[in-house]
């Protein structure tokens, strides 16, 4: 391999497309906050960006060591764009540890910007490394920005009086100051933002700010980089109002806006876990707008907290990761034969059991579909991303009071933690679904159904409608039942109703010619990947169609004809290929191609083009 | 509502029209007369009555009462009923439980309602063995029950219910018995009147499987010898001729003449001292307890849940979806 001498030393001033940037540190450098700044930043700035938390479980793994270093990528474009990126063009290391972590993913040639500060030997030694990395070969082809951040944070703040320490914890910010230099930022929005964040701790805003300055004025003064850059915003995106979005929060707000279109009180009982816990926080700080949340003691409890509500006529809402959905499983099995509206939301994250809980992972589609005692079906919604996660969520709530049902929305990691722009929805434009609890003992009978096969919601303290109801299997008038018949018919009916959702949703629409040798179908947080890789194989001539699926069961209607003017049907997802066996149950006349990874890490772009290549060359 | 008289109701208006499936001669017959009768003598309001129960002979109660009623599943009822309250914390939430729903499956909830302090009623039957399942021992088995799962003798120690509850930090703790329908009556009456959660245990007769465990203690023969009666305001005596007492001591609890006794407050006694009554049972010797043996106030989940919710209401304002969805940071596009 060639040797670069001084790569990228002679760059001039240029525009870029696109950028793609890695910040990495030890889990307490602030990675996640200069990632998520850096987005705020370009997202006003206008650029379109999609962003890749990658973080450890443990809040604070042993300092400097391989386990605790915490990352965030962070695509930002003029054009309009999908993913993160596959491999960054420029990796921000603070220490030996999250270099060596890191690099193998940098583009060849690309930049490493290195805290030399962290690189002494009992550094080296925490990141199991017998060399320093900065001397033995290992950044040969990489263009290397040295600066001890360490040392320059401590410059900028003697006059300040925090202690050393403290001072020391505001390098992210003296690195985040150098980043917005090197990609011409303002740094505005993070002011303002330091200056919310710490109101009762000026010393604090003062010190992170003065970093902030230092390290932007660095790379002015001291000619760090030969050269600044600048990602012109976008015009690629749609006219609109935008701001920056992560899917939790869209989540959280999608339940808000559900329950009020509803006409109900949403109340939710929760359980913190990783990644959903998030969920939890956004709702109990939304108690202006007629939010309950309740902390309960385990994840049964949170399902059963919101069971309960819902038997008292409010929005019973729950929300969990995979492992808390395994626990509320009998209970899910109670609102299904009590017929009460449900929301159940899963933050997917890598399993079986506690897994790795902060990276990502399809794998709860089928345990969503199917996993419950007895014949036990529930509609099942998939978000894709944190931009399309609000409008699902009203959906969701939307299916549970129209349909009677407990509803489960799927989403991930990926979505929950990552970022986009949100081009904010006209409120007007939705539809409300205001629920009408039945009040008129004439002729009730527990169990009679509507059009839809729903029964209708009977709320406590409804005078002459007195009911008693329960996990048993009861008649039409809401009797326990252990007649055969009645079994049957009832099962038939807590089946049928389900499958009558399809009538209420949308078929997908296809991205690309209806017909042709490859199908792309997807669901979930790959839709970004997705939609990348097709773009890339059809500029090379390919044709290849993509589609997305949100409704995962029932499946929405009009897809067997779809599907039948395609060759095959090709399904990435980020499980041993869940939806591909429920696909091919239900319609085995197709021929799908399942395409499964499972690495706790989203689909490459560049790993998607070369499977679809590799499919099309047969 | 008018000022015209409301219609008086009787206990046939909270008789459901559900035939009874109980054992024949079970205690919890007994139980369902008496709430029916203290329901209708109380002047409860059958529509905005629940009754939320777990899995078990017990949790079958809902269906024989003219309420609401939510039979859900094993051990969960007190957070069902968590959220059956704070979504309506207007109504009457009755919880029926049993030995093992409460204390095996179920603890854990138990717990933690007893801890918030949820203003709701609990009724714990307890009859010291797995009923529904064909007779098991459950978790208030005493050492040593010889039951099918346990041919040569159980080895774990058992609950004290009362115990448990107060350990809790419970507001209100009482024990009753079955069979007893105007103790029973007036203790219902008590936690009815409770603001917060009051947890009853009931002491109930499985004829078919742990049939009359409890006469040692509330046999005719020997029950006033064998139990005291908490009764607030009144001294700690029993006995047939009520001339033995109890008072407390440095160390504890002694026996004592009925001059001595001391004189019950439930809601100024401290927990330890309603402990050290709870423990009488460890002892055969010394009367089981039964009535009240805490009766405090204290800040209650259901009102200060929803009072958070009103406050901030009123503090910011009722919400939009408009203003939660066009707040933070935006840029405009085209």
């Amino acid at each position: 391999m060639t040797k670069i001498e001084t790569p990228g030393a002679d760059l001039p001033l240029q525009q870029l497309e696109r950028v793609v940037i890695r910040f990495a540190g030890d889990s307490g450098d602030g990675m996640q906050i200069t990632g998520n700044q850096f987005t705020q930043t370009s997202a006003l700035f206008g650029n379109d960006l999609a962003t890749l938390p990658d973080f450890p479980a443990e809040i604070r793994a042993p300092a400097g060591t391989r386990p605790g270093v915490s990352g965030f990528q962070l695509q930002f474009s003029s054009k309009d764009i999908h993913t993160p990126g596959d491999a960054p063009d420029i990796l921000v290391a603070m220490n030996p540890a999250a270099l060596v972590v890191n690099l193998g993913d940098l583009k060849a040639g690309g930049t490493v910007v290195v805290n030399t500060g962290a690189f002494k030997a009992n550094d080296l030694k925490k990141a199991k490394l017998d060399k320093n990395p900065l001397e033995d070969g290992t950044l040969d082809g990489y263009r290397v920005i040295p600066v001890d951040i360490n040392a320059r944070v401590l410059d900028a703040l003697v006059d300040s009086p925090l202690k050393t320490k403290d001072k020391s914890r505001c390098k992210n910010f003296y690195t985040l100051g150098l980043m917005y230099w090197l990609y011409s930022r303002p740094l505005e929005a993070t002011i303002t933002w330091l200056h919310e964040k710490f109101k009762k701790r000026p010393e604090l805003v003062e010190a992170n700010v003065l970093a902030l300055k230092a390290g932007f004025n660095a790379g002015d003064i001291r000619e760090l980089f030969q050269g600044q850059y600048e990602v012109p915003k976008t015009d690629e995106l749609p006219a609109g109002t935008y701001r920056n979005m992560m899917g939790n929060d869209a989540i959280a707000m999608g339940l808000v806006a559900g329950a009020k279109m509803a006409g109900l009180t949403p109340v939710l009982g929760s359980y913190p876990i990783t990644p959903a816990s998030t969920i939890l926080e956004s709702l109990a700080s939304y108690k202006h707008f007629g939010v309950v949340t309740m902390q309960m003691e385990d994840e049964i409890a949170a399902i059963c907290a919101a069971i309960g509500a819902s038997f008292s006529g409010s929005l019973g809402i729950t929300s969990t990761s995979g492992p808390g959905m395994a626990l509320k499983t009998e209970a899910m099995g109670l609102a299904i034969s009590a017929e009460y509206p449900l929301v159940i939301i899963n933050i997917q994250r890598a399993g079986p059991s506690t897994g790795m809980p902060t990276k990502v992972e399809q794998s709860d589609l089928l345990q969503a579909v199917f996993g419950r005692n007895g014949d036990a079906p529930v509609p099942v919604i998939s978000c894709s991303r944190p931009s399309d996660a609000f409008q699902l969520t009203i959906d969701a709530c939307r299916i549970a009071v129209q349909y009677m049902t407990p509803v489960i929305l799927l989403s991930d990691n990926f979505i929950a933690n990552g970022a986009e722009p949100w081009c904010l929805p006209d409120i007007e434009s939705f539809k409300p679904f205001p629920v009408v609890f039945k009040t008129d003992p004439e002729g009730h009978q527990t169990f009679a159904r509507n059009e839809k096969g729903a029964r209708a919601w009977v709320k406590p303290g409804t005078p002459k409608m007195e009911f008693r109801i329960g996990g048993l299997e009861k008649d039409v008038e809401g009797n326990v039942s252990y007649d055969a018949d009645n079994h049957q018919a009832m099962t038939n009916h807590r089946h049928n109703k389900v499958a009558a959702v399809a009538e209420s949703i949308p078929t997908p629409e296809l991205d690309g010619p209806d017909s042709g040798d490859l199908l792309i179908l997807g669901w979930g947080s790959t839709v970004g990947i997705l939609t990348q890789a097709v773009e890339t194989v059809r500029e090379d001539g390919a044709s290849v169609s993509r589609m997305h699926l949100t409704h995962i069961w029932p499946f929405p209607k009009g897809l067997d004809e779809i599907f039948s003017k395609f060759k095959a049907i090709m399904v990435p997802e980020m499980n041993m290929g869940q939806l591909t066996r429920i696909l091919r149950g239900e319609m085995p006349q197709h021929n799908f191609i399942p395409f499964t990874k499972v690495t706790g890490q989203p689909f490459l772009t560049t790993e998607v083009v070369a499977k679809i290549k590799n499919v099309l060359e047969g | 509502m008018t000022d015209t008289a409301t219609t008086t109701l009787t206990k046939k208006d909270f008789v459901s029209d559900q035939e009874v499936r109980w054992c024949p001669g079970c205690g919890d017959y007994a139980i369902l007369a008496a709430m029916q009768k203290y329901m209708a003598d109380s002047g409860a309001d059958p529509a905005n009555t629940v009754f939320v129960s777990g899995i078990g002979c017990s949790s079958r109660f809902p269906y024989y009462m003219n309420t609401y009623g939510f039979h859900t599943i094993h051990g969960r009822a007190p957070a069902i009923a968590t959220g059956v309250k704070v979504a309506n914390p207007d109504l009457s939430v009755w919880i029926v439980t049993g030995d093992g729903d409460a204390l095996s499956i179920g603890g854990n909830h138990l717990a933690h309602i007893l801890r918030r302090n949820l203003n709701v009623n609990i009724l714990l039957f307890n009859n010291e063995i797995y009923g529904l399942t064909k007779g098991q021992y459950s978790p208030t088995s005493p050492v040593g029950t010889k039951k099918k799962s346990t041919p040569l003798g159980s080895v774990d120690r058992p609950f004290n219910p009362i115990a448990f509850a107060l350990g809790c930090n419970a507001t209100f703790v009482a024990r009753s018995v079955d069979t007893d329908a105007k103790h029973l009556t007036r203790i219902l009456a008590a936690a009815d009147a409770h603001q917060g959660t009051s947890f009853i245990e009931i002491l109930q007769n499985c004829v078919i499987f742990n049939k009359d465990f409890y006469n040692k203690v509330v046999d005719r023969s020997v029950r006033a010898d064998m139990t005291v009666d908490l009764i607030p305001g009144e001294k700690i005596v029993y006995g047939a001729d009520k001339d033995k007492g109890l008072r407390f001591t440095a160390s504890g609890l002694d026996t004592c003449g009925v001059d001595d006794a001391e004189v019950w407050d439930p809601s100024t006694a401290t927990v330890s001292q309603a402990f050290a009554i709870a423990q009488l049972d460890t002892d055969p010797d010394t009367p089981k307890p039964l009535g009240i043996f805490r009766a405090v106030d204290a800040q209650i989940y259901d009102e200060s849940v929803r009072e958070q919710v009103q406050d901030a209401v009123s503090t910011k304002g009722e919400g939009k979806i408009e203003d939660l969805v066009y707040s933070g940071d935006r840029w405009t596009v085209g």
